[in-house]
């Protein structure tokens, strides 16, 4: 109970301090817009090309706008040596960690459906009838890359040059990540659009993988 | 401030090391604190101050050695072995307000009542009427006190202060000397880590001095007492 509790009040004050200065939210849809209007203009999108080359450009926008929103997630408790006092708090550091991936991929997943319309219309892609599957690819890819993020994050957070260390350590773990999304999206972007089973089993594993792992080991990453 | 309801708990540390790579900063330190001293520790910078106190905190895990907190304390109350901590950083976040930060530290250690509680600390520490301002928008002094009633939130048994007056002006560092006297006074155990003499080392009912991360002195006593202070700095 202490872990779950401890979760929902550190995901409350996550939600708070981003709702009130959203500096993270903003930073990464400018990022992602820019990649999706930037890339509009250097192909001619028809339906068949959009459909071949739309998913994967999609995710990478996703990818690295997701190095940028955890950059800060555990820089940002260091400021005050806040990340002292919240271990000293909790019962079970899990708990920081669960809130801080939470609340990543909630806002991952938010900035991937604000912006999804736009990319649809812009790379002439029907997304409305396999919404709730892309709705699906987007929960799992974001959960997988915000364990790892939210990991990596409070491992390079303490490193010297760790603005550097978390893209250099993030975009190759995450690869996985991004050729099984990339190829369910695809998948779905069809003209008869089919759901790649295989893909989504290999998110769903590397999501459990992943946080199993964090749940063993993330106690670790915190120590000084 | 309240005095404490329930225990009277000290520390022992034996044998510990601690090593952050190539550096040992803690040699084979062997203490035993009694409840309801007041330790002051002195010693240059980079003597293991910080690294004794964070240990005690258990924010950093010994290399070596092991620490216990022998004494009395209530069943079933967790809090009384989680010291209260205070360092020159101030532990709070700045984009929450002084009652934002109390209460979510308060909801995260389980405090009975938390609204009552911090509505108390406010009080005491003389924040009442800003408990709805943004802390950044506190001055050194004011953040400090919003640091002290964080420490307070569980009551705890043990406080550390790492440095606390760093940053103060002198009307802040009389507060704080107050605030330490109220708490030592209340039974609880103290151990604060300070640089040379000041009008909060008066409080220390003992001395030890830390240099490349041994203990070289520890006195009760007056005159030797105040020499551990301003040989630190000298």
């Amino acid at each position: 109970m202490s872990l779950l509790s401890n979760t929902a009040v550190l995901l409350g004050k996550e939600l708070r301090t981003e709702f009130r200065s959203r500096e993270l939210l903003t930073t990464t849809i400018v990022f992602i817009l820019i990649v999706i209007v930037l890339f509009s203009f250097t192909f001619d999108p028809t339906s068949d090309e959009s459909r071949r080359l739309a998913p994967g450009l999609l995710w990478l926008a996703f990818l690295f706008a997701s190095s940028l929103m955890l950059q800060p997630c555990f820089l940002r408790e260091q400021h005050n040596d806040t990340l002292s006092a919240l271990r000293l708090s909790v019962s079970d550091p899990f708990a920081i960690f669960l809130a801080k991936l939470a609340a990543n991929t909630l806002f991952l997943l938010l900035t991937e459906l604000l912006l999804l319309p736009l990319f649809a219309v812009m790379y002439n892609v029907p997304v409305m009838q396999v919404l709730h599957w892309l709705v699906l690819v987007f929960f799992l890819a974001s959960l997988g890359i915000s364990i790892a993020g939210t990991a990596l994050s409070a491992i390079s957070a303490q490193a010297r040059m760790r603005e550097l260390l978390l893209p250099l350590l993030m975009l190759p773990l995450l690869t996985p990540i991004l050729v099984a999304s990339t190829e369910v999206t695809k998948a779905l972007f069809d003209r008869a659009p089919y759901v790649q089973w295989k893909g989504i089993g290999f998110l769903a594993v590397f999501d459990v993988v992943f946080l199993t792992a964090l749940w063993l080991f993330g106690e670790y990453l915190l120590e000084e | 401030m309240k005095p404490p309801a329930f225990f009277r708990v000290g520390l022992r540390f034996e044998n510990i090391d601690k090593r952050y790579g190539a550096l040992l900063a803690l040699r084979k330190v062997s203490l035993g604190i009694a409840p309801g001293e007041c330790v002051v520790f002195a010693g240059r910078n980079g003597s293991g101050k910080t690294t004794l106190l964070r240990v005690a905190a258990r924010l950093v895990r010994p290399s070596r050695g092991a620490l216990s907190f022998p004494g009395e304390s209530r069943d079933g109350q967790p809090n009384a072995v989680r010291p209260g901590f205070v360092a020159h950083a101030t532990m709070v976040y700045d984009e929450l307000t002084a009652e934002e930060n109390l209460l979510l530290f308060a909801r995260l250690q389980e405090v009975a009542k938390p609204e009552n509680r911090v509505e108390a600390l406010l009080w005491e520490v003389g924040l009442s009427e800003r408990r709805g301002s943004l802390v950044r928008t506190f001055s050194r002094g004011m953040r400090q006190r919003v640091a002290i009633a964080r420490a307070l939130l569980h009551e705890p048994a043990i406080l550390l202060f790492d440095e606390p007056a760093t940053g103060l002006d002198p009307q802040g560092v009389t507060w704080l000397a107050g605030a330490i006297r109220q708490l030592r006074d209340s039974g609880r155990t103290i151990l604060m880590s300070l640089h040379g003499e000041s009008e909060i080392s008066s409080l220390g009912t003992r001395a030890i001095r830390l240099d490349a991360g041994s203990v070289v002195a520890d006195t009760r006593t007056g005159a030797t007492f105040r020499s551990i202070l301003t040989f630190a700095d000298a």
